[in-house]
């Protein structure tokens, strides 16, 4: 073997090696900075002073709840998962406020979820994480890294400039303005936002949204009246509230006509879309987030049982991909979890 | 161990290369639904899972063949630190091989994620709800994969000095086709 056919060798290994280890590096995003990867969605949530270590990276505040959903059978029609069979399943579940700040007071948090995992003897489990806007404020999520990098932004037209190029943003405006506050978690809906796909059991696909509507009576308050009822006011009501009874919501599915836009949470489906009454979540008991049962559980909307599953909606893959950034992150500073207690997690009682 | 054989078995060939497809594809999955927040984040995902059961199964089938079979010997005049390295290499494959798959089922197990494969098989948790467990064998199955991907570039690389440079016959040892006239083992 001559020296050069044997430098060429060494030469063609080298570049086997370097164009293996380059399309690894292309696949992971290392050269692309442009991607938008979960690290950077879920890093754009945190305030200028940093994230509240420990804690989910959204929907900060919290407080968990275990109890029941009563499937009344309707949904078995629409779906074949073993949830919408007639029967009681238990739940479990989180009231939360969409703020990255774990201490913030409750009226100045406009958007409430909650955080639900619905399972069945089958080993199906269903997590779901809703709101209470009856619409998502942005139509990608896409949109949505630009709206977190404009809230934080030093120009001061960035939000400006935002609202202009995304104009849904602004019907999510008129709703934040306009919509009724409560005085409890137990007085408001929460909706999936985003359509996902119901299978019957012939195979026959539904899109479908789904929405929990309390069955509390809604009693609506502004948010003065909020403020004076004390920063963790919430999380001390529901706590009272269900210790006296327990707290219902009718699980409601909204079912799309060809034509309504599936793939965009921003946009709500037109009035008069068929629904079906599934069954009642029954919230029984409520425990506190420290420790309890809903804190190390990750909501995220793409864990479905078989017989529902995403649709073109590009949301909730985004979403399971940042959920799963956030617990990583949490959960590797638990350490760190318990130094962040405030009085909120101690409900007076 | 067989000593006159100049090639793994049939079987131990198809499983190399069969195995290497699939934790090449593993490791770009891994590496490229972490990195991703478009909609192909969740079939990747879900493929990720399925394909690391099915390495799990194949890593231990062939480390059983490989205990029954053996492998033909390194050429007599591999430098003692190559004959070693060839070595090491092989155990930290089949540990890897076997670790990779365990640590993501238990980090799922201890993360209380729900696991499920294609064709909605649900595999039992192994492990009980720790965020603590969670992190450990989150940090475990990051780093060994960017080491495992490490290996199987210097495997890559050494495979190909020996078929290119030293055509010692190791090369056609694992080859997928019969090319004994260029196999010349101890030589």
């Amino acid at each position: 073997m001559s020296s050069r056919s044997g430098l060429g060798s060494l030469a063609l290994i080298g570049a086997v090696v370097a164009a293996v280890g380059g399309l690894f590096a292309y696949t992971a995003g290392w050269l692309s900075p442009e991607r938008l990867t979960p690290t950077k969605l879920v890093a754009a949530f945190a305030p200028p002073e940093g994230a509240a270590l420990g804690h989910r990276r959204n929907h900060a505040k919290g407080i968990c709840f275990t109890g029941v959903f009563e499937s009344n059978g309707n949904g078995s029609e629409l779906s074949r998962a073993r949830v919408f069979a007639a029967g009681q399943y238990p739940a479990l579940g989180r009231f939360n406020l969409g703020t990255v700040d774990p201490h913030a007071a409750d009226a100045t948090v406009r958007v409430r979820g909650m955080g639900l995992q619905l399972s069945t003897p089958d080993g199906g489990v269903w997590r779901s994480a809703m709101i209470n806007p009856p619409f998502f404020p942005v139509a990608t999520p896409q949109a949505f890294y630009g709206l977190l990098e404009a809230s934080h932004s030093k120009d001061p037209d960035a939000m400006k400039s935002f609202a202009t190029a995304h104009p849904e943003f602004a019907v999510f405006g008129a709703w934040a303005k306009t919509a009724p506050w409560t005085s409890s978690y137990a007085e408001d809906p929460f909706n999936s936002l985003n359509a996902f796909v119901f299978v019957d059991k012939a195979g026959t696909e539904h899109v479908v949204r789904w929405s929990l509507e309390p069955q509390a009576q809604v009693v609506p308050i502004s948010d003065e009246e909020l403020t004076r009822l004390g920063p963790d006011h919430l999380e001390q009501e529901i706590t009272q509230r269900v210790a006296q009874a327990p707290q219902r919501w009718s699980l409601v599915v909204t079912i799309a006509e060809p034509g309504d836009p599936t793939s965009d949470p921003s946009q709500a489906w037109p009035a008069g879309r068929r629904t079906v009454n599934v069954g009642t979540l029954v919230v029984q008991q409520i425990e506190a987030e420290r420790d309890g049962p809903c804190r190390d559980i990750n909501f995220d909307p793409t864990i479905l049982p078989d017989g529902i599953h995403v649709s073109d909606d590009p949301f909730p893959a985004a979403r399971s991909a940042a959920y799963a950034r956030s617990y990583d992150l949490r959960t590797s500073e638990a350490k760190d979890y318990p130094s962040h207690l405030s009085t909120a997690t101690s409900p007076s009682q | 161990m067989t000593s006159n054989r100049t090639q793994f078995t049939v079987l131990q060939r198809s499983l190399h290369w069969l195995m290497a497809a699939c934790i090449l594809a593993m490791l770009f999955i891994g590496v490229g639904m972490v990195s991703t927040v478009m909609p192909k984040y969740l079939p990747l995902l879900a493929t990720h899972k399925t394909l690391g059961i099915c390495i799990l199964v194949l890593a231990i089938l062939r480390l059983g063949v490989r205990l029954r079979h053996g492998a033909p010997p390194l050429p007599a005049d591999m430098p003692m630190p190559m004959k070693l390295a060839a070595k090491g290499s092989h155990y930290a494959f089949y540990g890897l091989m076997i670790a990779m798959p365990l640590l993501g089922w238990g980090m799922l197990s201890a993360g209380a994620y729900p696991i499920v494969l294609y064709g909605n098989i649900q595999l039992p948790a192994i492990l009980p709800q720790s965020d603590r467990l969670y992190t450990l064998l989150w940090s475990a199955h990051y780093y060994l994969a960017f080491a495992f991907f490490g290996l199987i570039l210097m495997h890559l690389a050494a495979a190909l000095f020996h078929g290119l440079v030293r055509r010692d016959g190791v090369f056609e040892s694992m080859a997928p086709n019969h090319s004994r006239k260029r196999v010349a083992p101890a030589e």
